[in-house]
C-alpha cells in the first residue's frame, strides 16, 4: 500500500468572483474507495474534475501515480486515459452501441486493432452486467443500464483510478441499486476510487475514508464511523443527519 | 368515332413535341445534376470546415468563418457567380502586369459555376451544421476528453456523427434549393436545364409549352431527390432516439 496514485495539494479555482475551491489537499493510496459528501456548490464535482483536468485549477498542483499532471506541459490527454470518469447524467455517446461506447476509446485512442477491442469491450460490459445489451443504443437503455455501460467505458481504458460524479442521483430510486452493486464489486476488486456521493449506505459499506466538503474546503475527514457516530465539527454532524433522514429509511430498508 | 380519329394526331403531336426537346432537356438534366452535385459537395467541404471552426475555433479563425458565412448569404448568388466568372479575370491581368502567375484565375464557365455555387451553398450548409453542432450536449465532449481524446478527436469521432444526422432533414432542404438555385448558370452559357429550354424556346418560339415542361422536370426531380433523402434519414436514425426526445 501507501503510494498515493492521486495527490492534491492546495487547490484553487474560481468561477468569475465565486470561489469554488479554497485550498483543498488530499491524497488516495492504491485501493482505497475515498467518498466525498458535501452541499451542492462546494465544489466536490469541481474537485474531481480538477484531478483529470476537466477543469483547469488556478493555482494548486496534481499528481498521478507521481506524474505530475499540472505541470506546464504535461500531456494532458494521455494523463486522462489513466483515470476513467464517471458523470451524473452517463454522457454515453448516443450513436454508439453499448459496446461501440467501451470499444471507442480502444480503437481511436489506445489505437488497439478492432478484434482485440471487440473482445475487450465484450469483457467490460460482462464485468457491469450488460453483455446481452452490447447491441443496444444508449436511448434504448434504463438509466441504470447506461451509467453501467459508462462505467464500462471508464473501465476499458485501464485506469489507475476511477472518479465517480454523482453516479446515482440522476437514477430512479429502483434503478440505483444495480449501479451500487457494480460499484461495490469494484471496490472489492480493489480499484481506487474516489466517490462524490450522498448515498450513505455505500459510503459505510465501502469506503475506508470519508471527506465532508463545504465553501470549498474540506471541513472534516476520516473513517465513515468517525464521521457518522462521532463527528467533531458540527456541520458535519449536521449534514449527515439530514442526509440521513433524507435517504435513511430506504437504506434500512436495503440493509 | 371521332375519339379514334383524333387518337393518331394527338400521338403525332406528341411524337412532334418530343423530337424537339429531346435529347436537349436530356443534355440539361444531367448538367443541372452535375453542377448542382459539386457545388453541394463543395459547399460541404467549404461548409462543415467553417461550422466545426466557427463554433470551435480560436477567435480568429471564428471571425474569418463568420466573415466567409456572412458575406456569402449577404449578397446574392448572381453577383457571386458575376465577380468569379467576369471580375476575377481582370485581377488576372493585373496580376500578370505585375509580373506575377494570374492565368490560373481565369476560369471556364462550368468551372466558375462550381466554385460560385460551392461557396454560396457552403456559408448557408456551415450555418446548419452549426446549429447541429451546438445542440449536441457539452456533455458528449467532456465524456470524450475523459476518455483520453484530443478536442479534434472528439469532434471528429462522437460530435460530428451526431451532428451531421441532426443536419440531415436541413441539408435535405438545400439540395433541394440547390437543384433549382443551379439553374442561375444559365447567365454564363452553362448549358443546364434551363438554359436548353431557352435554346428551345428560341428557336421554335413556344416559351409556354417548354418553360411548363422544364418546370415540371425539376419538379420531378426534386421529389425523387426528397424521397432519397428522406430514405436515408431513416437507414442514419439511431435507434430509441425518438421515443428519448418524446420522453423529454
Amino acid at each position: 500500500m501507501s503510494e498515493a496514485i492521486v495527490r492534491v495539494q492546495d487547490l484553487h479555482k474560481a468561477y468569475g468572483s465565486t470561489e469554488v475551491l479554497s485550498g483543498v489537499s488530499l491524497e488516495v493510496n492504491e485501493g482505497e474507495v475515498l467518498v466525498i459528501i458535501g452541499p451542492s456548490g462546494t465544489g466536490k464535482s469541481t474537485l474531481l474534475r480538477c484531478i483529470n483536468l476537466l477543469t483547469r485549477p488556478d493555482q494548486g498542483r496534481v499528481w498521478l501515480d507521481g506524474e505530475e499532471v499540472t505541470a506546464p506541459h504535461a500531456d494532458v490527454n494521455h494523463i486522462r486515459e489513466r483515470v476513467g470518469m464517471v458523470f451524473q447524467d452517463f454522457n454515453l455517446f448516443n450513436h454508439l452501441t453499448a459496446l461501440g461506447n467501451v470499444m471507442v476509446g480502444l480503437t481511436k485512442v489506445k489505437r488497439m486493432p478492432k478484434q482485440e477491442a471487440h473482445e475487450l469491450a465484450l469483457f467490460e460490459l460482462e464485468r457491469v452486467g450488460l453483455q446481452d445489451k452490447a447491441d443496444l443504443y444508449p436511448a434504448q437503455l434504463s438509466g441504470g443500464q447506461k451509467q453501467r455501460v459508462a462505467i464500462a467505458r471508464a473501465l476499458g481504458m485501464d485506469p489507475r483510478v476511477m472518479l465517480f460524479d454523482e453516479p446515482t442521483s440522476a437514477l430512479d430510486p429502483e434503478l440505483i441499486g444495480e449501479v451500487l452493486e457494480v460499484m461495490k464489486k469494484l471496490a472489492r476488486e480493489g480499484m481506487t476510487m474516489i466517490v462524490v456521493t450522498h448515498e450513505m449506505g455505500f459510503a459505510r459499506e465501502v469506503s475506508n475514508r470519508m471527506i465532508f466538503m463545504e465553501h470549498g474546503v474540506i471541513v472534516e475527514q476520516g473513517p465513515p464511523e468517525q464521521l457518522f457516530y462521532c463527528a467533531e465539527h458540527p456541520r458535519t454532524c449536521e449534514f449527515l443527519g439530514k442526509i440521513t433522514e433524507l435517504y435513511g429509511p430506504r437504506q434500512r430498508e436495503e440493509e | 368515332m371521332q375519339g379514334d380519329a383524333a387518337l393518331p394526331f394527338i400521338l403525332e403531336g406528341l411524337l412532334a413535341f418530343w423530337d424537339m426537346i429531346w435529347p436537349g432537356l436530356g443534355k440539361g438534366i444531367l448538367t443541372t445534376l452535375q453542377v448542382s452535385a459539386v457545388g453541394l459537395v463543395l459547399g460541404l467541404l467549404a461548409g462543415l470546415p467553417a461550422a466545426v471552426a466557427r463554433v470551435y475555433g480560436p477567435r480568429w479563425l471564428r471571425r474569418l468563418a463568420t466573415a466567409y458565412i456572412e458575406m456569402f448569404r449577404g449578397t446574392p448568388l448572381l453577383v457571386q457567380l458575376f465577380v468569379i466568372y467576369y471580375g476575377l479575370p481582370d485581377v488576372a491581368f493585373w496580376l500578370e502586369g505585375l509580373g506575377l502567375p494570374g492565368k490560373w484565375l481565369i476560369l471556364d464557365n462550368t468551372v466558375a459555376a462550381y466554385i460560385a455555387l460551392g461557396l454560396n451553398s457552403g456559408a448557408y450548409q456551415a450555418e446548419y451544421f452549426r446549429g447541429a453542432i451546438q445542440a449536441i450536449g457539452a456533455g458528449q465532449i467532456m465524456a470524450a476528453r475523459a476518455i483520453g481524446m484530443s478536442q479534434l478527436q472528439a469532434v471528429i469521432n462522437i460530435v460530428l456523427p451526431q451532428a451531421l444526422r441532426l443536419a440531415l432533414p436541413a441539408w435535405s432542404n438545400e439540395v433541394a434549393y440547390m437543384v433549382k438555385y443551379s439553374s442561375v448558370v444559365f447567365i454564363i452559357a452553362v448549358p443546364d436545364l434551363l438554359a436548353r429550354g431557352q435554346f428551345i424556346i428560341s428557336k421554335h418560339y413556344n416559351p409556354m409549352e417548354i418553360l411548363l415542361t422544364v418546370g415540371a422536370i425539376y419538379l420531378a426531380m426534386v421529389l425523387i431527390i426528397s424521397t432519397l433523402m428522406g430514405r436515408l434519414e431513416k437507414r442514419l436514425r439511431i435507434p430509441g432516439l425518438e421515443l428519448e426526445i418524446e420522453r423529454a
